[in-house]
């Protein structure tokens, strides 16, 4: 991958052949420290995946197949801790929001690049931590951390999992700060507010949540460890403190934490669906007000977690109305993705598989989360696969489609190369069948009654457990497959050019990869999305 | 493997309801998730690259649209809201005549008490077609009283009441979980709901020993505990009156009142000192640690058995 590969680039790329491993790790280029997250989140991800393969393995039986009821209940705690803070929240944003948004905005880098190393460094701390903890025996609390269960009764690492989390934080607040900080200080001449793309928004709405919410989480992590460590009474009512305390504090970052990971997927989904449709956005402004909305909104909602949890009738009755309507801004965006596609001229490559496979999958998770948001069927629903299925359709079908189908649409311009097209369609629908075969059933699961976090299981949920681990063996499939074809067309790949997809962002204007200054003239820049117009 | 059924059975008075504003949710949802997939696809076969479909006079915004598929939506949900308020309220507001029964979760089981004093574990006998309501708490961590024949879940919290009811319409055996993770053997925390009809369930009630009905019970634990010292009738110590409290307002030293209710009589046997009668001295010993979730329950029973006196204490 040296930049001597790519005749049209006469400067020395980011990834020039001669930086050495110090030069690496001691990097100040956003371009680089994208490259060492994309590095640790992959990592992780497999990590989580092999724990998500262990529980579908294990619920082939009613009776569990192959482990302990100690074991499996690690595992799905793993499978939530690695996914939730080591994979999804840092996925899109320190990837591809570190690689692009000084590219899009036409500044040479972040506004704090060495924060923006020093958060890797506790990005890779606290998964240390985790790391260290599944391998002292685990960690059975789920990734939910209920109390008092997780303070005075299990018996398993809490406290360095706990230190994990509470570390990695810090890592999503400094990232937060450093981009809202660059979309406010340095965007270039003529890169006013409305002329950023709805992934810049995306990441600095999500930004706004990260700073906000993630200091909450790092207070209640640190109240567990008094309660545990010191026996402060702060949440076991045996010491005088109350459950549902936690309970409130906890989601009051989870819930926000979930609009942090699919705010960017909006972002991306919205970058590529207007490339492949060669044409505009439909409804620009309110795309970007949506987001804001539910950034916003996003806050007050976390009591529909809580409906049969104690919690007062009538604060869940303003909680329930809230989610309907933090509910309008994510139909607004469904309406307008489908809306762009109209009269577009539009072509079926693989990024745009994945925007495709996204919104179908977004909305499904988005229409499921109207009925957990109303209380009357969130009693029977909740706590139920009902809500894993709801959220895995959001998060893995929203989210990581968003994230995959961004990774191989920024593919050629963060690495130079091609992927193979076949493959990636093939590996697009396949995913989509795998994911859709592996979570609907668990739809059919809560609705029949079976609870979430269940190691064993009567024998009348058997089949649709089967369907659901068959989908599971696919969907592993489906996520191998890039990971290799995307590692070979490093080898063997195409030079892509710069502007392969002939898009419209500014990163398209410098080289592939582009050089450590980013651009070696200033970019041109016009509305986003000027697909109607020749690229400058 | 067995059979699998598409409908969960209905086997309570609000399941029916339930289910007819989840299908009609379902049945909502799926038109617009058709309807937008139908767009989806419509649109790409038509306006896949070198079709030769007109593309003129593309709008790629419109106020008015974006307007309608914000209101549209927005009205829709609070319709929705509304009628599943309806039925939350009702959720959560038991019959008056409804029959308490006393549920203690632990690290793993379910403990049953009825109120003529038997007990039972992971099992609940109830009569068909009668409102029960169930009292519960938790010894150690969260757990949740699910049974989904019944559409009813309720969270069971250590240090506190919640509540729950149902009036079984269906007879049989239905399952019980528990729905809230509570460590290793949460899986196994469970078991099932008879239902019987109302002789049947008076035949199995009279073929368990019970030692009393749960009153009888709690009268003789307030002499054993030492409660009748202070708040018995012939009580020399300044104490409230116990006969006729449950259900009344309770005026507070300070200001304020609350309603006596389980969790208010559970609160001052255990806690007395966290709400004190207006003009009554904070002399009463804290019985935490000292009575156990059953004992308060008997107790509480028994206070609620006591004839309420002619005129309401002052």
């Amino acid at each position: 991958m040296s930049a001597t590969a790519h005749p049209e680039l006469s400067v020395r790329s980011f990834l020039a052949r001669d930086y050495g491993l110090l030069d690496w790790l001691t990097t100040r280029d956003h371009k680089r420290i994208a490259i060492l997250y994309a590095l640790g989140i992959t990592f992780f991800f497999f990590l989580g995946g092999v724990a998500a393969t262990l529980i579908r393995f294990n619920l082939v039986e009613p009776q569990g197949a192959i482990m302990s009821a100690e074991t499996y209940n690690k595992t799905f705690t793993f499978h939530g801790v690695v996914m939730v803070w080591f994979f999804l929240i840092p996925s899109i944003p320190a990837t591809l929001g570190n690689f692009l948004l000084p590219l899009m905005i036409g500044a040479r880098d972040v506004a704090f690049p060495r924060l923006n190393l020093a958060s890797w460094y506790l990005y890779i701390g606290g998964g240390l931590f985790t790391i260290a903890a599944l391998l002292a025996g685990g960690v059975d609390t789920g990734w939910t951390f209920y109390t008092p269960f997780s303070t005075m009764f299990s018996n398993s690492n809490v406290f360095l999992v706990v230190i994990g989390v509470f570390i990695t934080g810090f890592s999503s607040i400094f990232t937060g700060l450093n981009f809202i900080v660059t979309v406010h200080s340095l965007r270039t001449r003529g890169m006013h507010w409305f002329r950023l793309p709805l992934f810049v928004w995306g990441i600095y709405a999500t930004s706004l949540v990260m700073v906000l919410a993630t200091p909450v989480l790092a207070m209640t992590l640190a109240l567990i460890g008094l309660e545990r460590g010191l026996g402060v009474g702060v949440f076991d009512p045996a010491l005088g403190g109350d459950p549902l305390l936690f309970q409130h504090l906890f989601w009051f970052y989870s819930h926000p934490a979930v609009y942090i990971m699919i705010l960017p997927a909006m972002g991306v989904a919205s970058e590529i669906i207007t490339c492949f449709v060669r044409r505009r956005i439909f409804g620009y402004r309110f795309m970007t007000y949506s987001m804001l909305a539910i950034a916003v909104i996003g806050f007050l909602v976390w009591g529909h977690h809580m409906f049969v949890a104690g919690q007062s009738v009538y604060a869940s009755t303003l909680f329930s109305l809230l989610s309907f309507i933090v509910a309008v801004p994510s139909a607004i965006k469904v309406f307008n993705w489908t809306a762009t596609l109209r009269k577009g001229d539009i072509s079926f490559e693989a990024p745009m598989l994945y925007a495709l496979g996204f919104v179908g999958l977004f909305m499904l998770g988005g229409l499921t989360g109207l009925i957990l948001a109303a209380p009357a069927l969130d009693i029977p629903l909740t706590d139920t696969y009902f809500v894993i299925a709801h959220f895995h359709y959001v998060m893995v079908g929203g989210s990581v489609m968003a994230y995959l189908g961004g990774i191989h649409y920024w593919w050629p311009k963060i690495t130079g190369w091609l992927y193979p097209e076949g493959w990636a369609r093939f590996a697009a629908i396949l995913m989509f069948f795998g994911f859709n075969l592996t979570f609907f059933p668990q739809y059919l699961l809560g609705y029949e009654g079976m609870p979430r976090r269940y190691f064993s299981y009567l024998p009348e949920f058997q089949l649709l457990n089967i369907l659901s681990s068959a989908g599971a063996s696919i969907l592993a499939v489906g996520y191998l497959m890039p990971a290799l074809y995307l590692l070979w067309s490093l080898r063997y790949g195409r030079a892509a050019g710069n502007n392969p997809w002939d898009a419209r962002g500014l990163e398209w204007q410098t080289s592939s990869p582009p050089p450590k200054e980013n651009f070696l003239s200033p970019p041109v820049v016009r509305e986003p999305y000027a697909y109607h117009e020749a690229a400058p | 493997m067995n059979r699998f059924h598409l409908f969960l059975t209905q086997a309570s008075s609000l399941a029916p309801q339930i289910d007819a504003l989840f299908w009609s949710m379902i049945a909502v949802c799926g038109l617009v998730a058709l309807g937008v997939f139908t767009a989806m696809v419509y649109f790409c076969i038509r306006y896949r690259r070198g079709s030769s479909a007109d593309r003129s006079g593309a709008h790629q915004q419109s106020l008015g649209v974006e307007l309608t598929w914000t209101l549209v939506p927005f009205a829709m949900f609070v319709g929705v809201f509304l009628w599943s308020l309806f039925l939350f309220a009702q959720a959560h507001t038991p019959p008056a005549q409804a029959r308490t029964f006393y549920v203690v979760a632990k690290q793993w089981m379910w403990k049953v008490q009825h109120p003529a004093g038997q007990r039972e574990i992971n099992t609940l006998h109830v009569p068909l077609g009668v409102p029960i309501r169930l009292t519960m708490t938790s010894q150690d961590v969260i757990h949740s009283f699910y049974v989904p024949a019944f559409r009813v879940k309720q969270d069971v919290l250590p240090g506190r009441y919640t509540q729950v009811w149902f009036t079984a319409t269906k007879l049989g055996r239905f399952p019980l979980f528990c729905a809230e993770y509570c460590g290793t053997d949460h899986s196994h925390m469970g078991g099932s709901v008879v239902v019987t009809s109302a002789s049947e369930y008076a035949a199995w009630l009279a073929s368990q020993s019970s030692g009393g009905t749960m009153a009888q019970q709690g009268a003789t634990l307030f002499n054993s505990l030492g409660c009748s010292g202070c708040h018995g009738p012939n009580s020399a110590v300044h104490a409230p009156q116990l006969a006729g409290l449950y259900g009344r307002p309770v005026h507070l030293e300070g200001g304020g009142s609350v309603i006596a209710d389980e969790r208010y009589l559970r609160d001052s046997i255990l806690l007395p000192h966290s709400q004190i009668v207006a003009g009554y001295a904070p002399i009463m010993p804290e019985y935490s640690g000292q009575a156990s979730e059953e004992e308060v329950m008997a107790l509480i029973q028994y206070i609620k058995s006591l004839p309420s006196a002619t005129e309401p204490p002052r």
